[in-house]
Order: C-alpha cells, then sequence, then structure tokens
C-alpha cells in the first residue's frame, strides 16, 4: 500500500532510520527489550520482601542433593509441581503455601508448571520410605489408577557420589551456604544419614540440624538411587515449622 | 589470462574453521578420557567425531570447488545461495516428523503408562523434553534458518554473506540439536523447561548463534536495496533475543570440564522469574516474531498482493517486541513470586492482545482482493488459516494471564491445549505454507507434486487440531474444577487420582488427534519428495530452449 507522502519530519519519515541502518535497528532492538526484563527481574535481587524471613531453611544434606539430582534427571518437574499456592482447596489437599524462602537454595528451582501428578512441594514424611519405594518401583502397586512410569531401575542402580563434594563446592560459589566443613565431609556425611547407627550422627546433625537419619544398609558401596531420591522426598516441605511460622509478618 | 592466473588457494576462512574443528577434535578425546560418566564420554566422542567428519569436509569442499569463490552475481543477477536453505528446508521436515512421533509417543504413555515400559529412555519424564525441544527448536528453528537464510537474500537482492559460515550455522545448529536430543535420552539435562541442555551444548550453541547473527547482518550490509524489508526486523529481533534470552537463563557453572552436570546461577524466585522471562520470550521471539517474519514475506508472496499495511507492521513491530518481555510472570501467578511482578506480567500479557491482533490483521487484510485464492490454492489457505490460528491463541493467552482465570487453568492440560493451538495451527500451519512454496523455488519446479494432496493434509491435519484442543479445553477445565470441589459438609469431593482417571477418555482423543496430524505431516514429506524428484522447469537463464 502506498502511503500519501508524509510531513518530512513526520514519525513515519524518521522512522526510516531504523528501515535504512542495520545496526540502529539493532540498538533499537535492544533497548525496547531490555526494559521490560530489567524492571522485572532485577529488583527481585535487592527487594528484601521477595523472600520471607523464616526459621529452619537449610541447604540440603549431600545425599538428599544427590536424590534432588536423580529428581532433575529424570525430569520429575515435567509432571510434579512443587509450589502449593495460597488457595482454599490447595493448602487443604497439600498443606502451607508454599514460600520463596523454602527454595532459595534450589539451583535451579523446580516449581514446575504442570500437574500430571499431584504437587510434592510437602510430600516429605506424607508416606513411609517403604510406600515411596513399592510407588517407585510400579506405581500402580500402591495407587491403581496412577499413569507415573515406574522406576525399577532406580533401587536397581547403585548411587554414584564420588563427586559429590564438587557439587557441594560449585553451590556453595553460587551462594548456597555450604561451609567447608560440609565439603569436606560431604562423602562420609552420606554415609551417616544412610546408616541408623553411625558415630558420626551428632556432628551430622551439627551440620544440618533435623536431617532426619534413615537406615538404609549404611553400607555406602550399597546406596542405591531410589534411596537418595526417597531421602530427598522425605524432606520435601518439613523444614518450616508452620506452627510457628508468623504470615503476618511477611505479607508483602 | 583470467583462467590461467587463478591458482586454487584456500581461503582464510577454510584455513582457520578446519584447524579449529581439528583441534576441537583433539580436545573433545582429551575430555573423553577424562569423563566422569559414559554419557558425557558418549558426547565427548559424538564432538570429536564431527569435528573429524567437518575438517574431511572442508578438505574435500576445496578439491571439489572451482579455483574462483562464487561470484556475488551473475549477469548482473544476485547469485544466490541455496545450498544451506535447501538443507534446512530438509532437516526440518525430518524433524518434524520425528518430533511429532515422539509427542504422538507421549500422549499414549499418559493414556497407556505401560508404554513407559519401566526403561529410563521411555520414560515421559525424559521423552517429553525430547518432544518440545524436537518440534520447536529442531523443527521449527531449522523452517527460521531456512527461511531466514532465504527471505534475506531475495529482499536484499544480496548473496548470502560468508562462503563456510552459513554451512557452519547450519550444520552445527542441527548437532546441537542431536547433543540436545541424545542427552535427554541419556539423563542429561538441567530441568529448566525449553532450556533443558546442558552447560557445553549451550556453549556450542551460543557460537553457533553469534555466526548466524553475523551472517544475517553482514548480508543485510551488502543489501542492494535502500530499506530493510519487514520481515528482516522480525529475523533480526528473534536473532538478538534469543542470544540475550539464551545466555541469561543458561547461566551455570559446572562441576568439572569433565563432568555433564552443572549448577544454574540463580536460585529459587530469581531462577523461577529468570526461566518465564525466558521461557515466554522463547514463544514470543522464536515462536512468534520469528513466524511473524515469515508471515510478512510468504503470504504477500503467495497472495501476490503488497502487506496490507506499512504504518500497521511498524507499529506491530516495537508494539510486539516492547510488550512481550514483560509477559512472563504470568507463568507465576499465585507462587511465591512477588505480587508487584505477577501484576505487572498479567498487565502487560493482556495488553499484549492490541499488538498479536495488529498483526493478525496485517497478515490477513493482505489478502484484500484476492480472498478468491483460498478456494483455489490450499498453500495460500494453510498460511491464511495459520495467521487466524495465531489470532485464537493471542486471545487465550491473555485471557489465561487474568489471575482469576489462571488460579482455574494454571497447571491443567488446558496450558498444553492452548500451547497446541499456537504451536500446530500457528507455528505448524505457516511453516507447512512456507515449505509448500519454497521447495518449488529452491529446486526448480514449476509447482508442487500435487496440491490435492495439501489439501489432503490440510483438512486432515485442521480436523487433528480441533480434536486436541477441544480435548485439552474439557479435561483442563474439568480438572480445574474438580481440584476445588467441595462437598455439601465442605470436604474437598475428589482425591487427586479421581481427577487423574476422569481424564482418560480425553488423553485417548488428544492422541488420536495428534496422529491425525502426524499423517498429514506425512502426506507433506510424500509430497515434497516427489516434488524434488520431478524433472525441472525450465529456467529462464537456460541458453537454449527445446521444443515442447
Amino acid at each position: 500500500m502506498t502511503n500519501p507522502s508524509p510531513h518530512p519530519r513526520s514519525l513515519w519519515v524518521r522512522h526510516q532510520v531504523f528501515e535504512k541502518n542495520s545496526i540502529i535497528l539493532l540498538i533499537g532492538i535492544l533497548i525496547a527489550i531490555s526494559i521490560g526484563g530489567l524492571v522485572e527481574v532485577v529488583p527481585l535481587f535487592y527487594l528484601k520482601s521477595t523472600i520471607e524471613k523464616v526459621d529452619g531453611i537449610r541447604p540440603l544434606t549431600p545425599l538428599e542433593l544427590a536424590g534432588r539430582n536423580i529428581y532433575v534427571r529424570e525430569g520429575c518437574y515435567n509432571c510434579h509441581s512443587q509450589m502449593v499456592r495460597p488457595l482454599r482447596d490447595e493448602v487443604e489437599r497439600y498443606g502451607h503455601y508454599s514460600l520463596a524462602a523454602e527454595s532459595m537454595y534450589d539451583h535451579p528451582f523446580q516449581w514446575g508448571s504442570k500437574r500430571t501428578g499431584p504437587d510434592l512441594a510437602r510430600v516429605g514424611g506424607k508416606y513411609s520410605d517403604d510406600w515411596h519405594r513399592d510407588h517407585l518401583r510400579n506405581p500402580r502397586s500402591v495407587v491403581p489408577a496412577s499413569i507415573m512410569p515406574g522406576y525399577p531401575f532406580l533401587e536397581t542402580t547403585l548411587l554414584s557420589v564420588n563427586f559429590i563434594a564438587e557439587d557441594l563446592s560449585v553451590l556453595a560459589t553460587e551462594g548456597v551456604p555450604y561451609s567447608s566443613d560440609m565439603i569436606v565431609n560431604a562423602l562420609s556425611d552420606i554415609k551417616t544419614q544412610g546408616s541408623a547407627d553411625d558415630q558420626a550422627t551428632a556432628a551430622f546433625l551439627k551440620r544440618y540440624p533435623k536431617a532426619t537419619i534413615r537406615d538404609l544398609g549404611g553400607n555406602l558401596g550399597r546406596l542405591t538411587e531410589a534411596d537418595a531420591l526417597i531421602t530427598y522426598l522425605q524432606q520435601l516441605g518439613t523444614q518450616v515449622d508452620f506452627k510457628l511460622y508468623d504470615d503476618k509478618a511477611n505479607i508483602r | 589470462m583470467i583462467t590461467i592466473n587463478a591458482v586454487k588457494k584456500a581461503t582464510l576462512g577454510e584455513l582457520a574453521l578446519s584447524i579449529l574443528m581439528a583441534l576441537m577434535a583433539i580436545g573433545s578425546i582429551f575430555i573423553a578420557s577424562k569423563a566422569q560418566s559414559p554419557e558425557y564420554a558418549f558426547h565427548a566422542y559424538l564432538f570429536a567425531s564431527s569435528s573429524v567428519a567437518a575438517v574431511f569436509l572442508i578438505i574435500s569442499r576445496y578439491y571439489d570447488r572451482p579455483a574462483a569463490t562464487p561470484p556475488q552475481t551473475i549477469e548482473g543477477k544476485p547469485n544466490y545461495n541455496m545450498g544451506p536453505v535447501k538443507f534446512a528446508t530438509l532437516a526440518a521436515l525430518f524433524w518434524g516428523i520425528a518430533g511429532f512421533t515422539v509427542g504422538l509417543y507421549v500422549a499414549l504413555e499418559l493414556a497407556y503408562p505401560i508404554l513407559n515400559l519401566d526403561l529410563p529412555w521411555f520414560s515421559f519424564g525424559r521423552l517429553r523434553p525430547l518432544h518440545t525441544s524436537a518440534v520447536i527448536f529442531a523443527f521449527g528453528g531449522n523452517v527460521l534458518l531456512a527461511t531466514s537464510f532465504y527471505v534475506v537474500q531475495r529482499t536484499s537482492r544480496a548473496r548470502l554473506a560468508g562462503d563456510l559460515s552459513p554451512w557452519f550455522v547450519i550444520l552445527g545448529y542441527n548437532f546441537f540439536i542431536l547433543i540436545a536430543g541424545t542427552g535427554y535420552l541419556l539423563g542429561i539435562t538441567q530441568s529448566k523447561e525449553y532450556a533443558e541442555p546442558e552447560w557445553y551444548a549451550d556453549l556450542w550453541l551460543t557460537v553457533v548463534w553469534v555466526v548466524y547473527l553475523f551472517v544475517f547482518l553482514a548480508t543485510l550490509a551488502k543489501r542492494n536495496e535502500p530499506h530493510i524489508y519487514v520481515a528482516n526486523w522480525f529475523y533480526l529481533a528473534f536473532i538478538v533475543t534469543i542470544a540475550v534470552l539464551h545466555l541469561g537463563n543458561n547461566a551455570a557453572i559446572p562441576i568439572s570440564l569433565f563432568s555433564s552436570k552443572s549448577y544454574i546461577v540463580w536460585s529459587g524466585v530469581q531462577d523461577a522469574m529468570v526461566q518465564w522471562w525466558y521461557g515466554h520470550n522463547a514463544v514470543g521471539f522464536f515462536l512468534t516474531a520469528g513466524f511473524l517474519a515469515i508471515m510478512y514475506y510468504f503470504i504477500p508472496k503467495r497472495a501476490e498482493r503488497p502487506v496490507y499495511s506499512y504504518r500497521l507492521s511498524i507499529i506491530h513491530f516495537w508494539a510486539l517486541i516492547f510488550m512481550y518481555i514483560w509477559a512472563g510472570p504470568h507463568h507465576l501467578h499465585y507462587t511465591a513470586l512477588p505480587d508487584w511482578a505477577q501484576t505487572l506480567g498479567m498487565t502487560f500479557s493482556i495488553m499484549l492482545w492490541m499488538p498479536s491482533w495488529g498483526g493478525m490483521i496485517n497478515g490477513l487484510m493482505t489478502l484484500s482482493g484476492a480472498w478468491d485464492k483460498l478456494r483455489t490454492d490450499p498453500v495460500l489457505r494453510m498460511l491464511v488459516v495459520s495467521v487466524a490460528f495465531y489470532g485464537m491463541s493471542t486471545f487465550e493467552g491473555p485471557m489465561m494471564s487474568i489471575k482469576a482465570v489462571n488460579s482455574l487453568s494454571h497447571y491443567t492440560d488446558w496450558t498444553i491445549g492452548h500451547v497446541h493451538s499456537g504451536a500446530l495451527g500457528w507455528v505448524g500451519y505457516v511453516s507447512f505454507g512456507a515449505i509448500y512454496c519454497l521447495v518449488p523455488w529452491l529446486w526448480n519446479k514449476r509447482e508442487l507434486y500435487s496440491l490435492k494432496l495439501v489439501n489432503w493434509h490440510f483438512w486432515i491435519s485442521t480436523i487433528g487440531i480441533v480434536f486436541y484442543i477441544t480435548a485439552m479445553w474439557v479435561a483442563g477445565i474439568m480438572q480445574g474444577l474438580m481440584w476445588r470441589a467441595y462437598t455439601a459438609l465442605g470436604f474437598l469431593e475428589y482425591s487427586f487420582i479421581e481427577t487423574t482417571e476422569a481424564l482418560h477418555p480425553m488423553y485417548v482423543i488428544r492422541a488420536l488427534g495428534g496422529g491425525l496430524f502426524l499423517i498429514g505431516a506425512l502426506i507433506m514429506v510424500f509430497n515434497i519428495f516427489m516434488t524434488i524428484r520431478a524433472p525441472a522447469a525450465q529456467s529462464q537463464r537456460v541458453a537454449f530452449v527445446p521444443a515442447e
């Protein structure tokens, strides 16, 4: 469509500067796309109200972290969210709505976007370890109508933990409060958390308060991927004591 | 005289690239030897063997080519470089079929979980990213590469810049797809939706993408037209913005050079915001801006009408790219993301309806005076229906971004249906339309092998899309309502598993719809294959014309 020749100083004519110079067009695009992203992302890093002040949040133990890496590897986020919204039915179905603080050490976050299966933000402690073991092996053995894939290979695959200290130290670089003590003891802490009668329990619990010790055989060489994943699932949503949590103090 | 002097010499690019590729082969073998996991070693060997293959290809191409590099013009006409365009077009067809097939399989897994086979490589959690990446990045990406390299040459009336670099972009990009896809199957993922590939695949893509930007800009710089055509603005916005998003969202630290595992530097709520800033704008700039460029070139071309309004395209362009970037937080309504960010995201998502429909109007109204062609040209019909689907899903999107609506739709299959009305209807159809236009042009054929088959493709996949999206509307709204249903006594009425059971019939219908869509695409592949096999049309440049 041919335009009637506009006034030489009209915006349509001035716009030709973009149409005739690819570098000016490129700069214009960069400015246009930068504003929204900067306004929405940058304040989240310095506004103190972004993350609530809560007691009890600690970094994952090495065994829980190893379990989380299995969760990530298998793509559990494709079907399970970890984010309870403050809606009446969700709070009744899953428990207290999720706080930003509860995932502050999650690299990356696992909030998810789809609930083909139920939310897992507060699944910790809801079922026994044995239930989880059966469920992972064959979901339909405990929930007949489940459409979840079976993961029998997790309990036949030994957990690879040789590089767990590297995992912790990278996370420490990124701001997760893993102390050098935690990094040095990463491998032995896996053993400690996986056995019921270990001498090192006290030191371990000092590093990771309220972490649960599980009787998983105690033999580091025999810990399976299922053991690690269950240990991770069993702590989900249990770190904050909501009997003590004051939600009025954190109204944003 | 000239021919005697033309001693064949390797170009700087040939030398530099073969040395770089040789170095990469050596480095990859070193990494493979020390890799912490067999999966990572496999990828290192893939890098090594592909680098060796690249060196071999560069050398054999050197021996086969004439001494002089290809001329920029032949008899005053631009000597277009269509080899890379042809390759990307065929790659798009291949990945399209692969991606649709995996999509059908994962749809069937949700209806019949036994199909997960209790094996890691077949489980939904690993196959679903394979499906999304295959259709978005492998199919869509190759369509964008092919059409952008075609359109930028034709609308600039200049040969594609660089000699090896366009090939590097196309082959390098498809190698990235290979690494990403095999990685998902082997459990290598950073578990960020639509950004699953690990750090080394991301680094490789960054290199490829920067070269892509340079080839595109250098071709624009060579143009023989005073103005940069509208389609190229959209391509440029797509290339630049995807680079920014990719770098921002994938900032990660690997635990070692010898490990595939890395940790994203962002965490928790900030990571969620960065992820959906990326995720929503992968939709906005990869699946929208890039394909709008296709609309702005192929619809006017096929309809033989100019774009409806040049001024509207200026407004459309700037408003769309400015507003899209804000819309990310609507993926995080009612989450732990602060309310101010959610409100901003919702506000801009609703406003985004306007530029989106501005673009739709510009595309549809281009047919003014040519509407009769919809009856006779199924390719044009496909292109126009794609714009209609674009209009539909860009209305549905802003509606779903309203918090009250989102409280029902979020986490349900309604989102999946919404995505697919955009992906199958808009991105799929505009791509098919462009491929149907491109192939006869590229392979110098008079027309497609069969317009009748295009018609079959159109109707079979349209019925497929309707099955798909209606099944997902019903599934999503039903499950959302069941989750929040209460009994008269004030208890939750349904357990979670009861809502899952209720979805089964809809999941079967959805798979049926996906199957129809795949059948349509297979018809297209047959049609394209037969078109390429047909004898070439008489080129205008041929000196003598045989009697007819």
